[in-house]
């Protein structure tokens, strides 16, 4: 059987560009598990009007991601409880272990991760560098695709064309509420979209981000 | 978090005078600063649980506030403070919001480990 494996640092990175295309696998059929590196305990984002603090944040936050799994139907969340912004500090070896035991356990063909170096959060880059540790001791035969997001300004000049362009127009109802779930982080940005909206030309550059998500496969 | 009342963060201060205590301080534009060309760059400073004491601390400003903290060999300072409380376990949380109620300094004291 199918199954994606999904591999990000913080709550709400599997929703910000990539809900749409877990709605899809998920409502396939697909079964989607989700690792979680940390509990984003460094976010800036306090919600708007602020209602976290940064020591209530971590709390707030996992509540936010354990509601956004249920919208996006991720029903396997594996949190490994490392601190927000220390990701690259930590042994990449450790890391990648924990997260080639779970590649063995769940047989995933996906792997969705950030596109390694063009992740622009240290984080970002920390677990996909983690990640495609983990990928290359899995025997080639057996290798699932890794499925990057990249999100450097100059990712196409860096690599090209996105191998996977998915439309999510389908689904921009469950992406938005998954987005709603991340209150504390997406609340101001949500408001801003909602202005900008207004204006028709505003209206067709959001609903165009909205509705395309991009992948580059990542050769390993 | 509300507004911050000088007098009252003056008396926890002067309460810990002296008392070892655990530090959380913070500064940041966010990671994204560069990415979204809000800023040149992304800046971001942080200590969790430094273990400090000091001989003088004092609130000053109109708002945003400011901290400073004597120590025997040393200084904590801290700039752009505006809201603050004491949480439910007992620890003295201060930081400064902008517009968009995004943390932009966090200046926190306790007599136990903020938790990693």
């Amino acid at each position: 059987m199918e199954h994606v494996l999904v591999v990000f640092p913080h709550p709400d990175d599997e929703t910000f560009g990539k809900a749409g295309t877990i709605a899809h696998y998920t409502r396939s059929g697909t079964p989607v598990t989700l690792i979680c590196g940390t509990l984003g305990q460094l976010g800036r984002n306090m919600g708007n009007p602020f209602f976290a603090t940064r020591e209530t944040l971590p709390q707030i936050r996992e509540k936010e991601l354990r509601d956004a799994c249920d919208v996006l139907g991720i029903k396997d969340l594996r949190l490994l409880g490392l601190r927000d912004k220390t990701v690259e500090f930590e042994d990449p070896e450790l890391i990648a272990d924990r997260i080639e035991a779970i590649i063995r356990e769940v047989k995933p063909s996906i792997i969705m991760t950030y596109y390694p170096k063009l992740g622009v959060h240290p984080d970002h880059d920390g677990m996909s560098e983690a990640t495609v540790r983990a990928v290359k001791r899995i025997p080639e035969e057996m290798r699932p695709v890794i499925h990057g997001s990249a999100v450097t300004n100059n990712a196409v000049e860096v690599i090209g064309d996105p191998d996977i362009v998915n439309d999510v127009s389908d689904v921009l109802d469950v992406k938005l509420a998954a987005m709603r779930a991340h209150r504390s982080q997406s609340e101001a940005m949500m408001a801003k979209m909602e202005k900008d909206r207004q204006d028709p030309e505003g209206k067709t550059k959001i609903e165009k981000m909205l509705n395309t998500e991009r992948f580059w496969i990542y050769p390993v | 978090m509300k507004a911050i009342q000088r007098e009252a963060i003056q008396t926890v201060l002067d309460q810990w005078q002296d008392k070892a205590l655990y530090l959380h301080l913070e500064t940041t534009n966010g990671a994204y600063a560069a990415h979204r060309a809000e800023s040149p760059m992304a800046v971001c400073a942080y200590i969790r649980n430094g273990k400090i004491s000091y001989e003088r601390g004092t609130v000053a400003g109109e708002g945003p506030y400011r901290i400073g903290l004597k120590m025997s060999d040393g200084w904590i300072y801290a700039e752009g403070l505006t809201d603050w409380e004491i949480d439910e376990e007992g620890r003295l949380l201060v930081a400064g919001h902008d517009r968009e109620g995004r943390l932009a300094i966090a200046f926190e004291l306790s007599e136990t480990p903020f938790p990693l």
